[in-house]
């Protein structure tokens, strides 16, 4: 696995994805005098999901910093104060706002350095919420983190698990690069357990979360839950479907996904962006181009319809991937 | 000024393409007894223009491809802002910055160098005319995005006031990013936050083709500015003397915890917007108009006038800078390219690890 033991042992703790996050925040505010949050609504408000908090009242309106409802300005003034030599983790509240602030993600932080022949570094963090399955419609609820990943020159993270919420910030932070993280709306009540062993995680490796013999199943943020939850419902009818995490959509770890569809022969992909030019495809093209001969079977995606997220359930329920249609993939894949 | 009619031509007149009236500029007492400050100004100035008319040459002969920006007509106002910044302060600028680069102290030979692509160049080829960078001057670009660059100057002020510096950011901009959402954004931000900045906004009058009048409903810039509740002022971007008076004025403001300075600064592209550019939206006369103001010629004049300069000691600057291009550009010739085996360095920091 992905995740270095400390030292001293240590307990399981229950959590909340939310709170995991926000712990994460307050460790990297306490020990690291450089660091600073700002965003809309992060002070005062307490984050617009709440993952922030009471920090305010922690750590004063300098370093929790609430900002005007100017994405572009806030972001790039979060990439100079990087170049300034601080340490800003920058809070935009949905991946459709980020659009406001993509000429400052893509033109400014993802090429200055290379842009300037290796003088600039840009460590900034700036953290967003993404997906669906709350019904809020056309304009909060897409899945944009693929375009991220198309970009060289940033870190796109996507943290699933109770641990990677807890843990990746501190090591997002140690990245001299940019870093864009992508926390899935529906994750921030899910309650789990935090492995008190593990002080930190690498962002390199995606993590197999499932072991199974007979299909990968390949997925990341929101979508994780409903892999787990399809393979248990597929592990009851005998068929063993491993659950591979990216967890880092840029870079993508091939290496563990590859070696998945080595020892299972069959790959289901699972992503909630829509299947036009999403990661998914880029999954599926990395698995024809190194592991065609190690497939038994074409390998099936299951994504979100082609269609702007709509507003009623059983509308938007329909348009996103369900355990279900992940066990219908699994099961053309197996037959 | 005049603020209250859509279109109005305010005090200052900004939108009527003539050339505004000559504005005395300050005294310049308090720098020795002879003219070496303004022997200086009109040096740095001189480098930029006669840096420029070698890269027309060079572009015409292919040494140099890509967009090419010039500045020529403009140097008073990199000049002049730069005489108030110091060595640590920051300076962010824009795709016409091959005046702001050399007025910051970056060396000829190295602006040459990135121009030709070169390994040497002071961003080892990977940025062109469009995006040099000198980390070790704090000139952070060389940005290409119209108005992108004013929000990361805030940033680099905002870290610098956290850290508790006296430290100035100056951000140069034209009156087409004034335009731009981003400088709304960031002038509010800026000014909210108290942020230790000095806007430069260089109005030549032309957001590429477009005339200020046709891109702005209200004209006066500086008015505009000041509604976001921060000093604004403007000054003859054709007079260095007066640039660097006022613009001393704002960065000493802005150092001693004054907050945001808005200084919008007249000036005027003598050549056409790049290249490319067939220069048909502008009229002859409008043009010559303008030239007649040139600010190296007007700042010859007055120290002539005033026994300062001499048909020798003319001579002699001209040399001095005609020898620092041909070096520069000598070496350029002379560099190395970037090998292709290094295509994909600095995508990522070698100690960080994405792709």
């Amino acid at each position: 696995m992905n995740a270095r033991r400390s030292a001293s042992g240590g307990s399981t703790a229950s959590t909340t994805y939310r709170e995991a996050l926000r712990d994460g925040l307050r460790e990297a505010l306490r020990t690291d005098d450089r660091v600073f949050l700002m965003g809309e609504d992060v002070g005062r408000y307490g984050g617009c999901f709440g993952v922030s908090l009471g920090l305010l009242e922690e750590f004063g309106p300098d370093r929790i910093r609430d900002t005007p409802l100017s994405e572009s300005a806030f972001v790039g003034a979060g990439i100079g104060a990087a170049l300034g030599g601080l340490r800003p983790v920058v809070e935009i509240m949905t991946v459709n706002f980020s659009l406001l602030a993509l000429d400052q993600i893509l033109n400014n932080a993802a090429t200055l350095l290379h842009m300037s022949g290796g003088q600039l570094s840009v460590p900034i963090v700036i953290r967003m919420t993404t997906g669906a399955g709350r019904q809020l419609a056309a304009q909060h609820s897409h899945s944009l983190e693929g375009w991220y990943a198309h970009i060289p020159g940033i870190r796109v993270l996507t943290p699933a698990t109770m641990d990677d919420a807890r843990h990746m910030l501190a090591a997002a932070l140690d990245d001299p690069d940019p870093v864009v993280m992508f926390e899935h709306g529906s994750l921030y009540n899910e309650e789990g357990v935090l492995d008190g062993t593990v002080d930190s995680v690498d962002l390199d490796s995606a993590a197999v979360r499932r072991l199974g013999t007979d299909v990968s199943v390949i997925t990341y943020g929101g979508s994780l839950p409903k892999a787990l939850a399809a393979a248990e419902t597929l592990a009851a009818d005998g068929i063993g479907a491993e659950v591979v995490d990216l967890r880092s959509l840029r870079p993508l770890d091939d290496a563990t996904v590859l070696a998945s569809v080595a020892r299972t022969h069959r790959a289901v992909i699972v992503d909630e962006a829509w299947r036009s030019g999403s990661i998914s495809a880029e999954v599926a093209a990395r698995i024809a181009e190194r592991s065609f001969y190690e497939l038994d079977a074409p390998v099936q995606r299951v994504c979100s319809q082609e269609v702007p997220i709509p507003y009623a359930r059983q509308l938007e329920e329909a348009a996103l991937p369900q355990p279900a249609s992940i066990v219908a993939a699994v099961r053309q894949a197996v037959a | 000024m005049s603020t209250t009619t859509r279109r109005s031509t305010g005090a200052t007149g900004t939108q009527r393409s003539v050339a505004p009236r000559k504005t005395p500029a300050p005294p310049t007492g308090g720098r020795g007894p002879g003219h070496e400050h303004e022997l200086e100004l009109l040096r740095q100035m001189l480098l930029i223009r006669r840096f420029e008319e070698r890269c027309v040459e060079l572009y015409s002969a292919a040494k140099i491809r890509g967009f090419v920006h010039l500045y020529i007509g403009e140097e008073a106002v990199a000049v002049g802002v730069g005489q108030a910044l110091r060595g640590d302060d920051a300076v962010v600028s824009t795709y016409r910055e091959h005046g702001h680069a050399l007025a910051r102290g970056v060396s000829a030979g190295a602006v040459m160098a990135e121009m030709f692509g070169k390994a040497t160049g002071c961003s080892r080829g990977r940025g062109g005319s469009m995006h040099l960078f000198d980390a070790g001057r704090r000139f952070y670009g060389g940005n290409a995005i119209v108005a992108g660059g004013l929000p990361l100057a805030a940033g680099l002020a905002l870290a610098d006031r956290m850290r508790g510096t006296e430290r100035v950011t100056c951000c140069f901009f034209g009156d087409g990013a004034y335009a731009e959402g981003e400088f709304h954004e960031t002038a509010n931000l800026a000014a909210l936050w108290q942020l230790p900045l000095l806007l430069v906004c260089e109005n030549n009058l032309y957001a590429m083709g477009t005339s200020l009048a046709r891109e702005h409903a209200q004209t006066n810039l500086a008015m505009r500015a000041a509604s976001y509740g921060m000093p604004a002022w403007t000054v003859d971007g054709m007079d260095v003397l007066a640039v660097e008076a006022t613009a001393r004025k704002a960065a000493d403001s802005v150092r001693s915890g004054g907050g945001p300075h808005f200084l919008e600064a007249r000036t005027y592209r003598f050549r056409a917007h790049s290249m490319y550019d067939p220069d048909r939206y502008r009229e002859k006369d409008e043009i010559a108009r303008w030239k007649a103001r040139d600010p190296l010629a007007g700042l010859e004049e007055r120290m002539r006038a005033e026994g300062g300069l001499d048909d020798l000691a003319n001579k002699r600057l001209e040399e001095d800078v005609s020898a620092e291009i041909d070096a520069a550009v000598r070496a350029a010739e002379a560099a190395p390219y970037e090998p292709v085996a290094d295509l994909l360095r600095f995508v990522t920091s070698p100690s960080g690890g994405a792709s």
